[in-house]
């Protein structure tokens, strides 16, 4: 840096001066409204995180520009180190603010209340009336009126010699403590959070059932993400077996048909390896908890077993393929990857529908209730080179059909339609079964440490909120000085935070003011 | 219940809802006539005076047909509040759950919310005044919602909880003042700029008969004191623990979430606008529009635009 950039601050004052900007109220707005702006990519672009499928195939749909955003983070924004850099200065920049705040609040809640200003007509609401009453009745009196608020009474001589009384009030600590709180809490929730994603990971899988299996690796996962301070060594050890899915629905025939009734997995699991098998039955809200990892069923749906023969005649493939509901109807969609095809690879897309009518002759199908009552499945066929072998790994939802070309009927295009326990000849020799209807769960497993602590963090700040909200920090000052035989009695208030209400709140206070001098109604 | 009772309930619902929309947009009709006849009119305490001399000169005087339009306006709210609720409620019973499970239910009871927060704020505040917007945002909102009109049926399991109740509920309310802030900054915008710039003997029209920019500035701030922490609750305690039941998580930056912060941020900024020296005032009630704006994206824009290109993770 040359001298003359930063002419006259030395490294002190600028480190001094850059900690008042950091600190300063202005700059956590405008840190906190950068971190709004911030996150907002991350809601317009796919999340790895949130959905790792979403950006596979964003970089299918877009594969110029993906990389260009994949190096500034925009798949990952929350994890990038501008995401961070943000997240890092507001908290800096609120502890930076809250300390001596702290301190200032400490000594204001001890200190008495200020002294009564001399021109009370300089203060927003002011106002004075004549009594017969001595001062010491009218201070009898404010207090009373001012309840609970912190009192002092001087004494002074005033302008001509005589006593002038003067009552100094201060009220509302309360509300400082409450902004106080709301502060210190933004910063625990925002270490609880932070805590909790770097330690953190959550990932799903997709287990079928009758004996499907899991155990907790992470090869084993569909999508999984995790804090820069996890490894996996971290993943507790466990495995399950998943026996049976149930999915009950609403039956056909009434209004509420395929409403959801009831969703349940149900299985063994062992917690250590080799260890003794415990049963679990996890339901909607209902996880399973292994230590600090929960798992969760996040979904449910079926998975057709397919028998495929190549066109060599031997089996390259007998596996149950999860199809993925993408409606209410379980209408859904799956893709089968046969890698050991011969002569070419082979993959296969298209639906599935757990109760297919066909409305009208040669139209689609479509799926009309989600229990499987009348099981039907559609695909299409293409032959060729799956891609698998360029070391990108690539979803199992996901065909990529940049290599591959599809067996088409003069120009229509093949279709093949199964119900459990058909059998259909492959346009390219070879055969495909569809020979039993199984489930799948799609489980969430993870583990956010401390989660109680964002959760007690905001509430709290909550309650702070609310208190500062609500409490009015108020200064009152009433001067008394006798004139002949009446007294002369000057009122003024001054709100700490400038509000539009005072006058009324003036008029308030001096009615109970004069109820408690015994003044009802006397015309000032 | 039976099917078919069902049946004529949802029925009952469409009905219910679609004669609201229409009677609400007669409300509007009819607060736009309100400051449509007072074109004309000076500031109010000429009418305080006129008020006091029972009678007056009839439906011909523009105050007197003004404060008829204004008043007809109000019937009218009342009204369309009334059927309004008919329409939710036969629309809970209709689909057996709380009626605010899909985007076009939550349109209407979010309009409900708002109507039933601006009749309660007229008798408490005194607040005819952002009347026309309030009717004609809510019409455009239940017509907005006839766009998106699914038949009453079934939830998707993951919304089965009773966190669906308290946390839409919360976003609801918080939802109402925040249109009622946001249209009271409007017209605090509005009338400020017009304080400044209208000479005192060329003050026509509505505007001049309510209340004053700093009155109307100190109700935009307390219902936004109020909202606020609603909003804290039902987006950041309510939203996150339900988050955590259903998915396994209480936050997962996903758009729904990020936007719910967005507002809350900008909101917060504009608290802290209020209590700091040269941001009080027209950047404040910027900053309420603009948390407003977000509010709304997240319900619209969320929804029909960035939900279609990438799914959530349910
Ligand atoms: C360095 C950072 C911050 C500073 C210096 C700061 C300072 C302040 C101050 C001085 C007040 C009191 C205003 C008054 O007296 O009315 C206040 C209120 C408030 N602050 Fe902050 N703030 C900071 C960060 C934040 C953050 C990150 C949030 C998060 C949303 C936040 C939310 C609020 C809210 C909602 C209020 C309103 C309470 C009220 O009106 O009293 N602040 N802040």
């Amino acid at each position: 840096m040359s001298d003359n950039a930063v002419p006259a601050l030395g490294r002190r004052e600028f480190t001094r001066w850059f900690w008042r900007q950091l600190t300063s109220m202005r700059t956590a707005l405008m840190l906190l409204l950068l971190l709004a702006i911030a996150a907002v990519p991350g809601s317009l672009y796919p999340q790895r995180g949130v959905d790792a499928r979403a950006v596979e195939t964003y970089f299918l749909d877009h594969p110029k520009l993906a990389p260009v955003l994949d190096n500034l983070g925009m798949f990952a924004v929350y994890s990038t180190p501008w995401f961070s850099a943000v997240y890092l200065l507001l908290m800096v920049s609120l502890v930076g603010c809250i300390l001596p705040r702290s301190f200032v609040y400490l000594k204001a809640v001890r200190a008495r209340p200020p002294k009564a200003p001399r021109n009370f007509s300089r203060l927003p609401a002011s106002t004075s009336f004549e009594t017969d009453r001595s001062p010491d009745e009218v201070v009898a009196a404010a207090r009373q009126a001012l309840g609970r608020a912190r009192t002092d009474v001087v004494d002074r001589a005033g302008d001509d010699g005589e006593v002038v009384r003067e009552v100094s009030a201060e009220r509302g600590f309360l509300r400082e403590a409450g902004n106080l709180l709301f502060h210190v809490s933004i910063v625990v929730v925002l270490i609880g959070v932070a805590v909790g994603t770097l330690f953190g990971y959550r990932g799903s899988v997709i287990v079928t059932d009758e004996g499907g299996q899991f155990t907790n690796l992470l090869p084993q996962y569909d999508e999984f993400s995790s804090g820069t301070l996890f490894t996996s060594s971290d993943l507790p050890p466990f495995s399950l077996t998943l026996d049976k899915v149930t999915a009950r629905f609403q039956r056909f025939g009434s209004p509420q048909a395929g409403a959801p009734r009831e969703f349940r997995a149900q299985g063994t699991y062992s917690s250590t390896r080799g260890g003794a098998d415990k049963p679990f039955d996890i339901t909607v809200n209902h996880p399973l908890s292994i230590g600090s990892t929960s798992v969760y069923l996040l979904g449910q749906g079926y998975a057709p077993v397919f028998k495929i023969t190549d066109a060599q005649g031997d089996v390259v493939f007998d596996d149950a393929v999860p199809f993925l509901p993408a409606d209410a109807t379980y209408t859904s969609n799956g893709i089968i990857k046969v890698s050991e095809a011969r002569p070419e690879q082979l993959g296969f897309q298209g639906f599935f529908l757990p109760t297919a009518v066909t409305r009208g002759g040669q139209e689609l199908s479509t799926s009309a209730h989600p229990a499987a009552a009348n099981p039907l499945v559609g695909l299409n066929v293409w032959h060729g080179d799956l891609g698998l072998d360029d070391g990108r790994s690539q979803s199992v939802f996901i065909l990529d059909k940049s290599k591959m070309t599809q067996y088409k009927d003069g120009d229509k295009n093949v279709r093949i339609s199964l119900q459990p326990g058909m059998t259909a000849d492959l346009p390219g020799g070879g055969t495909i079964q569809f020979t039993e209807l199984r489930q799948f769960a799609r489980f969430q497993i993870g583990s956010a440490p401390l989660v109680k602590v964002p959760l007690f963090g905001i509430v709290a700040g909550l309650i702070g909120l609310m208190v500062s909200l609500s409490v009015k920090p108020r200064r009152t000052w009433i001067r008394t000085r006798r004139d002949g035989s009446r007294t002369v009695v000057d009122v003024a208030v001054l709100d700490r935070v400038p509000r539009d209400d005072l006058p009324a709140d003036l008029d308030d206070f001096l009615e109970r003011f004069k109820d408690a001098l015994g003044e009802t109604e006397e015309k000032a | 219940m039976s099917p078919e009772t069902l049946k004529t309930l949802a029925q009952a619902s469409n009905y219910a809802v679609a004669s609201a929309t229409g009677v609400l947009a007669l409300a509007f009709v009819a607060y736009v006539a309100q400051w449509g006849f007072a074109r004309k009119l000076a500031p109010e305490r000429e009418l305080v005076n006129a008020g006091s001399v029972e009678g007056g000169s009839g439906a011909d005087d523009p105050a007197e047909r003004s404060n008829m339009a204004g008043g007809i306006g109000l019937s009218l709210t009342t009204l369309a509040t009334l059927v309004l609720l008919v329409g939710v409620a036969t629309r809970g019973l209709a689909a057996q759950r709380v009626p605010w499970g899909n985007m076009y239910e939550f349109g209407c009871a979010a309009t409900l919310a708002a109507l039933i927060a601006y009749l309660v704020l007229v008798r408490v505040w005194e607040i005819e005044w952002v009347g026309p917007i309030i009717t004609g945002f809510g019409t455009v909102v239940l017509g907005a919602s006839a766009m998106v009109y699914v038949p009453a049926g079934p939830l998707v399991p993951a919304l089965h909880s009773y966190w669906l109740v308290i946390h839409v509920l919360g976003a609801m309310i918080s939802g109402s003042a925040f249109l009622v802030g946001a249209a009271a900054s409007v017209l605090y915008l509005v009338k400020s700029r017009a304080e400044r710039t209208t000479p005192e003997d060329e003050r026509r029209g509505f505007l001049w008969r309510i209340p004053s920019s700093a009155k109307i500035d100190q109700v935009a701030y307390r219902v936004h004191a109020f909202a606020f922490p609603i909003w804290t609750f039902a987006a950041l305690i309510a939203g996150p623990i339900w988050a955590q039941y259903a998915w396994g998580r209480y936050w997962g930056w996903d758009p729904k979430e990020v936007w719910a912060f967005i507002t809350w941020v900008v909101y917060a900024g504009y608290l802290h606008a209020r209590a700091t020296a040269g941001w009080k005032g027209k950047a404040a009630a910027i900053l309420a529009l603009i948390g407003f704006a977000t509010f709304v994206f997240n319900f619209v824009g969320v929804n029909l635009w960035v939900g279609g290109m990438h799914s959530y993770a349910k």
